[in-house]
């Protein structure tokens, strides 16, 4: 699997040489978010506005106000826990194009709770007017900011930098509100988002080796959460639906789905892997083992819904991992 | 077409008509935020003739039917802001932020003629425009500010915006001085102060009440101006019921400097009744017992 660095960076720059309205402000973490090499370039289009992210958030819809193009770059967390008041009234109810890119989230981070986003996407998903991305890949990362940008209204990034393994073909781009299939089947129908699309292509190419029959969907786009081949995949499955997602298991992707399932009168059992609570300061891949957010999570819960003994080990799930996050 | 120069009568004429107006209002439902047109009178009068320089109104003139909320549909829907002339690179902007001033607002849009007199039919009638406390379609708004300390920083960036096009009209934001609590004023104005932001221009009804009594009772914010200097903005401190010296606090020297226009003022200043109740005059509400003695006074009005 090949590790791509600091895409969003690439594609920051490229963005902001199509479009010379689009400006940068950050509270401090420019640095942090991959546009240190944006603020070289553009020094006049680089706000710095201190550690204050609520003047920032008000500060970026007067700019929107007047026709630029504010790309905010902080850490996810404080895009939305901080500043709701601020993102809501200045920016998401007048619907100003404002762009909120949030770094390390979820349990992305080793920097402990105050630096997890772990309940954003239920919080944003809740703004009316907002859009919600949430990436997973380079391939992501590589089409997200302009699906942001031509949005009609505000938008919520979560993002990922420094190494991030390239899972879609990087000439497949990425498609407003539909889900990228990734295998076929109709016993299952496993919906990943985030960094949990890679252990679900892990454990969906073992569950497929057992004879169970997999329909994995990586999700991008989480609000609107209206997409059809979603629907048409879930009326499918003849076992039900597991989720997974970097995330509280209260008001995202999981949630997301059972609401779409209760709409279209889909009855069947939904299993949601993710967090159940606040994380603390570790690495990813200890938070993932320690939390549960990983492959063999999966597999448990296929085993649940199928009511089969799959006799699926960890050696079984091992498979090349990409480089972990150690920095704050 | 030259910007008209009003006499301080012509002036003191509007801010009086403003508190009669609302004092109507008051009278008429039986209570409203009265305290606030009485001591904003002589500044949202003076804002509106000949400290700002806007142009004609391009509002619908009088109450429409509430345009919807905002959206990826509705976004063409009239802005309250059109009633302060359409923008334009050499014209002010008006950021109000105190919105609970909304009725202060279209009071003094009716008295120079950029809304029908009739307004007050409409006001805070379910399903209009009108509304008690006002948004992005309310008369004379530009923004949606009540949730109070965020209107600075919208007006913030869009001056800077403008400065960057090179637009030489101001960017004015009022404020009450209870919101100067909230801790994104300050935010702001360490930030406009950064980015030397010479076209923002801050005016503040320093009436000292809020919601639950005076403010050095609740949260002391004194010394204002010495406050505003040291977070690196230009600020003067005048009587706000004197209209010449109000419009003259506008000609300070503010060189890479946001203004700050500090108006001391009264919320009982032209209602005498109200003095005693100061300071907690937020909403103020007329009672069978006090009916008379407002409906003499305006009256006489």
């Amino acid at each position: 699997m090949k590790i791509e660095t600091n895409t969003h960076e690439k594609n920051i720059l490229r963005l902001a040489e199509e479009h010379p309205e689009l400006v940068v402000l950050s509270a401090d973490l420019g640095t942090s978010c991959e546009v240190k090499s944006f603020r070289a370039k553009y020094p006049d289009r680089y706000f710095t506005l201190g550690i204050a992210e609520q003047n920032m958030v008000s500060w970026a819809a007067g700019l929107a106000r007047e026709g630029y193009r504010p790309f905010i770059h902080t850490f996810a967390v404080f895009e939305y826990r901080r500043v709701l008041d601020q993102v809501e009234m200045s920016v998401a109810y007048p619907n100003l194009p404002v762009v909120f890119v949030g770094f390390v989230p979820g349990i992305t981070t080793p920097g402990g709770v105050s630096h997890q986003s772990i309940n954003d996407v239920a919080v944003m998903r809740s703004v009316p007017n907002m859009a919600v991305f949430d990436v997973g890949d380079a391939t992501d990362i590589d089409y997200i900011l302009d699906i942001a940008y031509n949005y009609n209204g505000p938008a919520y990034i979560r993002q990922l930098r420094k190494d991030v393994p390239r899972l879609f073909p990087a000439d497949e781009p990425v498609v407003f509100n539909r889900a990228r299939v990734l295998s076929e089947g109709d016993d299952v129908v496993l919906l990943s988002s985030s960094i949990c699309t890679e252990e679900a292509m892990r454990a969906t190419a073992v569950l497929k080796e057992r004879g169970v029959s997999v329909q994995h969907m990586h999700v991008t786009t989480l609000a609107p959460f209206t997409d059809p081949t979603i629907v048409d995949a879930i009326a499918k499955a003849k076992y039900g639906v597991v989720t997974i997602e970097n995330h509280l298991k209260t008001g995202g992707l999981g949630s997301a789905t059972a609401d779409l399932m209760a709409e279209h009168g889909l009855g069947k059992r939904l299993i949601k892997v993710g967090l159940d609570g606040y994380a603390h300061g570790a690495s990813k891949m200890y938070l993932m083992e320690k939390y549960g957010i990983n492959a063999m999570k999966l597999v448990k819960a296929v085993e649940e819904l199928t009511g089969k003994e799959l006799n699926i080990n960890n050696e079984d799930l091992q498979e090349v991992r990409f480089v972990d996050f150690l920095e704050v | 077409m030259d910007k008209k120069i009003y006499t301080t009568e012509e002036i003191q004429a509007i801010a009086d008509s403003i508190r009669k107006q609302i004092l109507g209002i008051a009278l008429k439902t039986g209570g409203c935020y009265l305290a606030q047109a009485c001591s904003s009178a002589e500044i949202v009068a003076s804002l509106y003739t000949n400290v700002m320089n806007l142009g004609p109104s391009e509002g619908p003139g009088e109450p429409i039917p509430f345009p919807g909320v905002p959206g990826p549909d509705n976004m063409d829907y009239p802005k309250g802001a059109l009633y302060n002339g359409a923008p334009a690179p050499d014209k002010d902007r008006l950021f109000v932020s105190c919105c609970h001033y909304a009725s202060v607002i279209y009071s003094a849009l009716s008295a120079v003629g950029r809304l029908c007199p009739e307004w007050t039919e409409k006001f805070n009638v379910d399903g209009w425009n009108m509304e008690m406390i006002g948004a992005e379609h309310s008369p004379g708004f530009e923004n949606t500010a009540g949730s109070l300390g965020q209107t600075i920083s919208i007006a913030a960036g869009t001056a800077w915006a403008r400065k960057a096009r090179g637009d030489s009209g101001r960017n004015f934001v009022m404020l009450g001085d209870g919101e100067l609590q909230e801790g994104q004023t300050w935010e702001c104005i360490q930030a406009a102060s950064y980015y030397k932001l010479d076209n923002l221009i801050v005016v503040i009804d320093a009436n000292g009440q809020q919601v639950e009594g005076k403010i050095e009772d609740q949260m002391n914010v004194e010394p204002l101006v010495d406050r505003f200097k040291a977070f690196g903005a230009e600020c003067v401190s005048v009587d706000g019921h004197n209209i010449e010296e109000f419009e003259k606090a506008f000609e300070t020297e503010h060189k890479d400097k946001p203004l700050v226009v500090i108006g001391r003022t009264k919320g009982y200043t032209g209602m005498k009744p109200l003095e005693k109740r100061w300071p907690f005059l937020h909403f103020v509400r007329i009672g069978k017992e006090d009916r008379e003695e407002f409906q003499k006074i305006y009256d006489e009005m």
